[in-house]
């Protein structure tokens, strides 16, 4: 077999059912190889690699399986670049499978060269650059090894041409062995058990819950411990759904744009329990300001991220899963009790923040609130969809009103915050999820960076549905120009856009405008009916320009100096 | 304070660019660093010298655990250990200093390996302070070109660096 026949064999092999790829010159034998030997697999043929990646990245994200990507050397690889850097912030398993020249040829500036394995190195897991079509398939098993276990993320394969070409056997290697990467797969039962008892001797404690409760497929035990230990619980903009948000024990997320009860509840607690979440600045707010009387209890797969940006108390390095049947494990053998009284008395603290009902806002009026849209579509789609989204006000308005209860629902690019991410995402989830609502909120400005996705969708009959929030801003730029920079709004208005409904009609799917209040609802009642099953509907929403969002904590605050409305 | 860091990594073209490149992109500083095979061809030894509070070196080892290629890591600075450095130093060497440095070569044990009419090269082995102690007592216009390796190490008794 050529290199390349093995590596369609492989991928094949290991269960992979889509490849999202562009070709060109330095993958040609593979997309050769993908017409002669496929069988099971296969490939969707994007029109950015940019959004292969993010398509993939959604699939990883929806499904928990590694999402796979072809491209070319070159231009192919650094269009790659985006869709990788946003998989490696947000740990998400991926495999992108990049063409070199050939061997021979690299380093002399060769047409389309260009240092794949240099330019990739400091956004991905690992990267390999195979130069013997012997080492392929252990190659591949290794980067699917890196990439699923751990903490995740992508790993790149560099392939050059001729290694695709030359001849060897191929088996699928059933085992794989790497004596410089042993994932750590059991929590230290003596740290699990000291913070068991700093749990249950706490008085005002708070769970703080994240991604990697997602990642790590412990939902079901989050929720369990959750309810045993009767705890409030925030949950981050990357682990939203991993707890139902319809819970009474979830205040809500925290962070920058997070609820008033959630940052408050953080920053009045004596223990914090955080799980599978890293403390980003756009949590934690002024560092120096952060959490003043809580102890730390951190739960993480990946020690690097312990007392990282805070020191914590009880640091616990294990998968979550593991680390949480543990806890409910001991707690369910604990002669030690709580404070009854004083979770009660937190708990009557709480309602009280919660009471101020943060995030309501002024619906009366002509133009459409892009809160009400949002909450619109929750009400269509019964709060049951995939909803991926964008960067910017309408992610916050999306993460803040349209609440889930489930994880692996909420696709969004939390740690690079990379605009063009929704649309593509949201091809990832729907190709996973053909019977399943899909839908992708987003803004004017984001989806132009890569509506060319419109085409590849109405190709492979991706029924998307695009939820465009259409403010004519740049609507987050925009705020902060507003609070920070005496409202000059320096190129955040997008003028001469296009008009997206015919737009998206000529690109062969529906478009539709909404720009009344009193008609929001039944519009999108209809746009999420049977009539448009099998239709990309884009919708084109006209929002209110001057709305913010709120509740805001200003750079440089604490998680209790929150701007309300 | 300063920290010396050992590693063995794996001996493939592109692993000291990923230790290197995590410490400029992370924003740690490296004072020093030397990397060379070790007895098994399939590792090399790396060996840099960083400084921080204990609490950033701990982060940064921890950094370096995560990097694929890299398979041990200590910072030899945690124990007991000896550390070394080799430093090749050409002086102008003319006159009265000719006798003048040869002694202080031999009280610093160091050697002469080369000799011409206007230089000598000497060269010293010892910690890194022994050595920039010397460079210390030499007027610095005589001093042509300073070489250094950069520091090496192992802990002191039984305890190695191994797989
Ligand atoms: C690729 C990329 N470029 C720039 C930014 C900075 N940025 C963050 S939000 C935003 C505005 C997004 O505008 P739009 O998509 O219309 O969303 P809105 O905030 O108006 O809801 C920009 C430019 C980014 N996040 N990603
Ligand atoms: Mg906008």
């Amino acid at each position: 077999m050529t290199g390349a026949q093995i590596l369609i064999h492989y991928l094949e092999d290991e269960g992979v059912e889509h490849l999202w790829g562009y070709p060109g010159g330095a993958v040609l034998p593979i997309y050769d190889a993908l017409d002669t030997d496929a069988k099971n697999l296969s490939h969707i043929l994007v029109r950015h690699e940019q959004a292969a990646v993010h398509a993939a990245d959604g699939y990883a994200r929806s499904t928990g399986k590694p999402g796979v990507v072809l491209v070319t050397s070159g231009p192919g690889a650094t269009n790659a670049v985006t869709g990788i850097a946003t998989a490696y912030m947000d740990s998400i398993p991926m495999i992108c499978i990049t063409g070199q020249v050939p061997t021979g040829m690299i380093g002399l500036d060769a047409f389309q060269e260009i240092d794949t394995v240099g330019v990739t190195r400091p956004i991905v897991k690992h990267n390999f650059l195979v130069k013997n079509v012997d080492d392929l398939a252990s190659t591949l098993k290794k980067a699917f090894y890196l990439a699923t276990t751990g903490r995740p993320g992508p790993v790149v394969i560099d392939i050059p041409k001729d290694v695709q070409n030359a001849k060897s056997t191929y088996a699928f290697p059933q085992e794989v062995e790497m004596r410089s990467y042993l994932p750590i797969t059991k929590g230290h039962g003596g740290q699990i058990k000291k913070a068991v008892e700093m749990m249950l001797s706490s008085k005002r404690p708070v769970l703080y819950t994240g991604g990697g409760v997602i990642l790590g497929d412990a939902s079901a035990e989050l929720v369990e411990l959750t309810h045993k230990l009767g705890f409030p619980i925030t949950q981050t903009l990357m682990g939203l759904g991993a707890f139902p948000a319809s819970d009474k024990q979830s205040v809500g997320m925290l962070g920058m744009h997070g609820t008033y009860e959630a940052n408050l509840s953080m920053h009045n607690s004596d223990l914090i329990i955080a799980i599978g979440a890293r403390f980003d600045d756009r949590v934690t707010g002024n560092l120096e300001k952060f959490c003043p009387d809580a102890k730390i209890i951190h739960v993480d797969i990946d020690p690097a991220s312990i007392s990282k940006n805070v020191l914590v108390d009880i640091p616990i390095v294990g998968p979550v899963k593991q680390v949480l049947t543990e806890m409910l494990r001991i707690l369910d053998k604990t002669d030690l009790t709580m404070d009854q009284e004083a979770l009660d008395d937190w708990w009557l603290q709480i309602e009280g923040w919660r009471a101020t009902n943060c995030l309501r806002y002024d619906s009366a009026g002509v133009k459409i609130k892009p809160q009400a849209a949002v909450e619109a579509v929750w009400k269509s789609t019964k709060g049951d969809a995939y909803v991926s989204s964008d960067v910017g006000q309408h992610q916050m308005f999306a993460a803040q009103y349209y609440p889930f209860d489930k994880p692996r629902r909420w696709l969004n690019s939390g740690g690079l915050g990379t605009m063009g991410f929704g649309l593509p995402a949201a091809m990832g989830a729907k190709m996973a999820f053909p019977d399943e609502t899909v839908l992708c909120i987003t803004g004017e400005g984001s989806i132009q960076m890569n509506i060319q996705e419109l085409s590849t969708c109405l190709q492979y009959g991706l029924s998307v549905k695009i939820i465009c929030l259409n403010n004519g801003f740049l609507g987050m730029v925009r705020q902060w120009q507003e609070f920070f920079y005496e409202r000059r709004y320096s190129m955040s208005y997008m003028d001469s856009l296009p008009d997206f409904v015919k737009l998206t009609e000529s690109y062969g799917h529906v478009g539709i405008r909404i720009d009344d209040p009193k008609t929001l609802q039944a519009q999108l009642d209809e746009v999420f009916s049977e009539k448009y099953k099998n239709r990309l509907v884009f919708v084109d929403i006209i929002t209110d320009q001057q709305e913010n969002v709120y509740p805001m904590i200003p750079a440089g605050a604490g998680l209790n100096e929150m701007i309300l409305v | 304070m300063k920290h010396i860091i050992s590693m063995l990594i794996e001996n493939e073209s592109g692993a000291l660019s990923r230790v290197s490149g995590l410490f400029s992109a992370r924003g740690y500083n490296i004072h020093a660093l030397t990397v060379a095979p070790t007895e098994d061809d399939s590792l090399s030894r790396l060996t840099l010298v960083t400084s921080g509070t204990s609490q950033e070196v701990e982060q940064i080892v921890k950094h370096l655990n995560r990097l694929i290629d890299v398979v041990k890591v200590l910072d030899l600075t945690e124990g007991l250990h000896i550390e070394r450095e080799l430093m090749l130093i050409k002086l102008s060497a003319t006159g009265d200093t000719r006798e003048e440095y040869k002694r202080l070569v031999d009280i610093f044990r160091g050697d002469i390996v080369d000799v011409t009419a206007t230089t000598y090269t000497v060269q010293m082995v010892g910690k890194s302070t022994k050595l920039d102690a010397f460079i210390e007592v030499i007027d610095p216009g005589l001093i042509l070109e300073t070489v250094r390796s950069g520091t090496v190490g192992v802990m002191r008794g039984e305890k190695c660096l191994h797989l």
